[in-house]
This record gives structure tokens, C-alpha cells and sequence, in this order.
């Protein structure tokens, strides 16, 4: 896979699994980046079977979720499925403000997240 | 000097309009409220408020035009802060956002930087133009 500025990405059998390089996913250039490194994945690499790790993540804006959200609807027109594991208490909760935490399928932790494909 | 006076903090700043470009006056906010020892949530809503706050400035009110400021004025004690944030763009009307959770906006990719502004914060208004907003937080024990 190419590199990236923005993630790392693994695979895990057959699951791209992908972790975020910064920090705070908050600047408006960065987040334009991570979409397309992420849309990338299921654009170009026709990943089907997506885990977004937030593990490295302190913070992150509803820019960011507008770009989670494309990703999801992304993975699931390529008939794909996209899993988010590893968020810490204070970004669910941003998540379950705006019911997004009904929206993305969340797991606990990364195991979690794969053994549900 | 009393305890709270020598931890009160207050700014006046004029920012561009540029992506990003409040982000050292944040970031100065949130080392206030850690020294000041907010409760983790209470500064991760603020942080998260302000920065909403600052994109609608800088993004949606000016279009980063290069020609206008956003001006942000903050009044902080370890019981109260106050900050002020406007723009000079031609303000919008808060009441016509839709519900960003309502089942069919659920998927709209943005819309939900004024749901988490008054989520996280204790007082949340804006102006009758709609360009300025004022928001208050009271850090928990202090409600």
C-alpha cells in the first residue's frame, strides 16, 4: 500500500485496519487529507473490510465525523463494512450526542472489531 | 493578591481568516483551564466548543477572506469562562440548522458543530445578525 501522511495502514488478514497519525484530527487542511487518504482505501485499494483505530486520538472535530460518515456510506455502496474500536469516553460521547454512535459500528477494542466482520 | 484573582485570565485577540489560525489562542485557553485543574471533560468540551465556534467564524462567516478578522474576547476564573467570538460575515440563522440527529439528516456529513457547542457548554447565543456568539461554561461543582 502507498505510504501516508496522515494514517498507518495494516492488514490483518483480510481487514485493512487503520490508525491515525495525529493526535487532534482538528485542522481543516489535515482533516481534507485524511478523507482522501481514507477514501483512498475503499476508492482506489477496494478495501472492503475497514477498522478505524482511535487509539492515538485525543480529539477530533465534526469535520472529522462529516468525514467518517462519507467513508461509511463509501465502504458500504462497494457492498464493504466499516468498524470504529478504540475511542476514549470524552470523543463517544461525541459520538452518542449526535447519535452517531448509532450510525458507525463501534467495538471496545481492535479484537473486538475484527472478530465481528 | 486573592487566589482567584492571580488565576483569572482574560484575552482580547483579532484573528485571520485562515484554517487553523486560532488554534495558539486554544491552545493557550486549554493550558488555562488544565492550570486552573478543570475536570478532563469540562476542557475537552471547551476545546472542542471553541474550535466549532472558530470554523463557523473563520469558514462559514468569512469564507477565509483575507480582508476580514474574526475577534474573540475570553474572560476565565477557575468558576466561570466567558468567551465571545465574531465574524464579519452576514451571520446566519442558528434556528433554521436542522436537527443533525434526526433519523434523515443522520448521514449528512456536517451540521453538528452547534449540537455539540450547546452540548458541551453551559450558555450558548448568539446576536439577532447571527455573526457573534457568546458562550459561558461552568466547570462541574460550579453549575
Amino acid at each position: 500500500m502507498v505510504g501516508h501522511r496522515r494514517i498507518e495502514v495494516n492488514a490483518v488478514g483480510d481487514v485493512t485496519v487503520v490508525h491515525f497519525k495525529d493526535h487532534k484530527i482538528i485542522e481543516d487542511l489535515g482533516i481534507q487529507e485524511l478523507g482522501q487518504e481514507l477514501f483512498q482505501l475503499v476508492d482506489s485499494e477496494h478495501c472492503k473490510k475497514l477498522v478505524l483505530n482511535f487509539s492515538s486520538v485525543d480529539f477530533l472535530s465534526s469535520a472529522a465525523l462529516g468525514k467518517l460518515i462519507t467513508l461509511d456510506k463509501k465502504t458500504r455502496a462497494q457492498g464493504g463494512k466499516l468498524k470504529l474500536c478504540n475511542i476514549r469516553p470524552e470523543i463517544y460521547e461525541v459520538f452518542a450526542i449526535t447519535k452517531l454512535n448509532r450510525f458507525f459500528d463501534i467495538k471496545n477494542d481492535e479484537a473486538d472489531a475484527l472478530a465481528a466482520f | 493578591m486573592p487566589p482567584n484573582d492571580s488565576l483569572s485570565w482574560q484575552c482580547d485577540r483579532a484573528i485571520p481568516s485562515e484554517p487553523g489560525a486560532g488554534q495558539r489562542l486554544l491552545d493557550q485557553l486549554v493550558d488555562r483551564l488544565r492550570q486552573m485543574q478543570w475536570a478532563q471533560r469540562d476542557v475537552f468540551g471547551v476545546q472542542l466548543a471553541v474550535e466549532e465556534a472558530l470554523v463557523n467564524a473563520i469558514k462559514h462567516g468569512n469564507g477565509y477572506d483575507s480582508t476580514k478578522q474574526v475577534r474573540v474576547q475570553c474572560r476565565l476564573s477557575p468558576q466561570l469562562l466567558q468567551i465571545e467570538i465574531e465574524d464579519e460575515g452576514p451571520g446566519f440563522n442558528p434556528a433554521a440548522v436542522p436537527d443533525p440527529t434526526d433519523p434523515e439528516h443522520l448521514d449528512v456529513p456536517n451540521g453538528r458543530g452547534l449540537m455539540l457547542m450547546r452540548n458541551f457548554m453551559s450558555r450558548v447565543e448568539f446576536n439577532e445578525r447571527g455573526n457573534r456568539v457568546v458562550m459561558e461554561k461552568r466547570p462541574d461543582g460550579c453549575r
